[in-house]
């Protein structure tokens, strides 16, 4: 008897399944490959569940209008690829200095520029954390499976919504196309998180207001409070400022509001790292050859382990520190010319040996080639 | 340094992992959604289902891959197929190195003529879908029901049940007979 929850689906459609869950009401995109699917199933899904799905003229209306739909109080998304991730980098700042909760899925493929559409790549890994410019704490989150874009979706939204700031996922072509079965949980399975709206009177309330856990609580556009919000550092009111005293607590509050909360953040994946004399680490669809490979390999009687990170901003230095202690080597698989791995390089003691095995053709890192670099480095 | 393994590395056996291959618009990835829905959702197996194609919407060429495990399915793609359908030459030439030795070939003989190994079941699946059940675009649901035949990997009332979900209505009799074709001719041939 089939299971009634279970479905065959695409990654990217998982996305959306995600979303809805989480309570999304606003989806506005440019439609790109390969996150194309994304925007349709939201047309499809949204109007069916009252919510609102608008194609905007390109992807910097795109996500000014998630911006705004969020700041109105909808929780909003928008679902782009490497070009159109570029093209919102600017408003993306913005979203940062409101302290606006939205969520960003950039499905890579292949760049610099129109680069290769229909191919995979990790090539946006830096630009989640350095987009825009500016000083800034940023949150993103990549998932492997289509049930893990459904859950990393899910908390990708409640991460947005608990430090007002927006989160990026970053998906690959691999991930967003292949379909496999996800059981979709029912509701109450997985948490929510809504937004904290204010409960003082509108005169009392300060909308950028300095709370224990630096997150303002944030009222909707039209729910009767009354606030500016601008692209300027602002202070507690959001009036534009140049006063050091106002700038440094802005400044400290958008590192701190997400930094502070770094351990409950920090997501990864660990296996076989008991014993192991080598650690594969990676993220995206690299993990799935890297889980392979090692499960290949223990076979064969190597020491080996597998990491994979499901956060990888703010990046878990203390828990890659840890969980490699006993590790004299790594190998850092990615597919790109070198993001990640110079954050690995920052973290982990001199001592281990740091080997890097990049891929950067438009094609999926195999469990092959990872085995080859672990022979050639062991 | 020098510690070697790879010479000892074997292939996971709880990996079936079958590949549709042929040319844009004949219907490989539609082909291989629905087994992946007969063996996932039916079944209660693991699934991964992926493709590759290029930016052109027909012709060039398009494979589509299914990887079955009870396990957790690590790697989406195939690694060492078991069965390979190929409906082109092309698709023949491409991917028949990536065909375990014991693995399961089989071919379009209406637009595969080359083939370079014996040990193979040949199929006129575009003649069969023309002339048997009528329409020349079944072919690929022909193939399915050949593969369900051939491999046991799904069986052929509930590969029947998935493709009619999937298929548009008002073709239910042709999709359903394009199966019974495919399995009846395939039985003739098993080995």
């Amino acid at each position: 008897m089939a299971n009634k929850k279970k479905k065959l689906m695409q990654g990217n459609m998982a996305c959306v399944e995600g979303a809805i869950y989480s309570g999304m009401q606003f989806f506005a995109g440019y439609p790109i490959t390969p996150s194309t699917e994304i925007a349709e199933g939201c047309s499809r899904e949204l109007p069916k569940i009252g919510g609102r799905f608008i194609q905007m003229e390109d992807e910097i209306g795109s996500i000014a209008a998630v911006i705004g739909a969020s700041i109105a109080g909808m929780k909003s998304f928008t679902a782009t690829s490497g070009p159109g991730y570029s093209l919102m980098q600017e408003n993306l700042g913005y979203a940062f200095i409101t302290e606006t909760p939205l969520v960003v899925i950039n499905v890579q493929r292949g760049g610099p520029s129109t680069g290769l559409p229909t191919k995979v790549s990790q090539s946006d890994t830096m630009q989640a954390r350095w987009g825009p410019h500016g000083d800034y704490a940023a949150i993103a989150v990549a998932p492997s499976t289509v049930q893990e874009c459904h859950t990393e979706t899910v908390r990708a939204f409640n991460l947005s919504e608990r430090f007002r700031t927006p989160v990026t996922i970053l998906l690959d072509e691999v991930i967003g196309h292949s379909r496999g079965v996800i059981s979709l949980p029912e509701k109450g399975e997985l948490e929510v998180y809504n937004r904290v709206k204010p409960t003082a009177s509108p005169e009392e309330v300060l909308p950028f207001e300095m709370t224990p856990n630096l997150v303002s609580p944030m009222a909707g556009y039209g729910e009767g409070y009354r606030f500016h919000v601008t692209g300027l550092t602002h202070d507690v009111h959001g009036f534009s400022t140049n006063r050091s005293d106002e700038i440094f607590p802005k400044l400290d509050k958008l590192h701190n509001k997400i930094l502070n909360y770094r351990d409950e953040i920090s997501k990864l994946r660990i296996e076989n790292m008991d014993d192991a004399e080598v650690a594969f680490i990676s993220y995206g669809s690299v993990s799935r050859a890297a889980l392979q490979a090692t499960a290949i390999a223990r076979e064969a009687g190597v020491k080996v382990g597998c990491i994979q990170l499901y956060t990888i901003w703010p990046f878990p230095e203390k828990e890659l520190r840890q969980i490699c202690a006993n590790c004299s080597k790594v190998i850092v698989g990615e597919l790109n010319m070198g993001q990640i791995i110079h954050e690995i390089e920052r973290v982990l003691p001199g001592d281990i040996e740091i080997h890097a095995k990049q891929r950067y053709d438009g094609e999926i890192m195999t469990p092959m080639q990872l085995l080859e670099k672990l022979e050639e480095v062991l | 340094m020098g510690y070697k393994f790879i010479d000892r590395i074997k292939v996971p056996e709880d990996r079936f992992e079958l590949r549709l291959s042929g040319s844009g618009g004949q219907g490989m990835i539609f082909a291989a959604v629905v087994l992946g829905e007969a063996i996932g959702l039916a079944e209660g197996k693991n699934v991964v289902q992926s493709q590759s194609y290029g930016p052109e919407a027909r012709g060039g060429a398009s494979k589509a891959d299914v990887v079955i495990s009870a396990n957790e399915i690590f790697y989406p793609k195939a690694m060492k197929l078991d069965m390979l359908l190929a409906m082109t030459q092309e698709a023949l030439d491409s991917y028949l190195k990536d065909l375990k030795e014991d693995g399961v070939l089989i071919v379009d003989t209406s637009l595969v003529t080359d083939i370079p190994v014996d040990n193979y079941y040949g199929l006129d699946f575009t003649h069969l879908a023309k002339n048997e059940v009528g329409h020349i675009m079944v072919a690929n649901v022909v193939a399915l029901g050949a593969i369900s035949c051939f491999t046991g990997i799904v069986g052929k009332e509930v590969l029947t049940n998935a493709v009619l979900k999937r298929a548009p209505r008002g073709t239910e009799d042709k999709n359903r007979k394009a199966i019974d074709v495919g399995f009846e001719e395939a039985s003739k041939l098993k080995k």
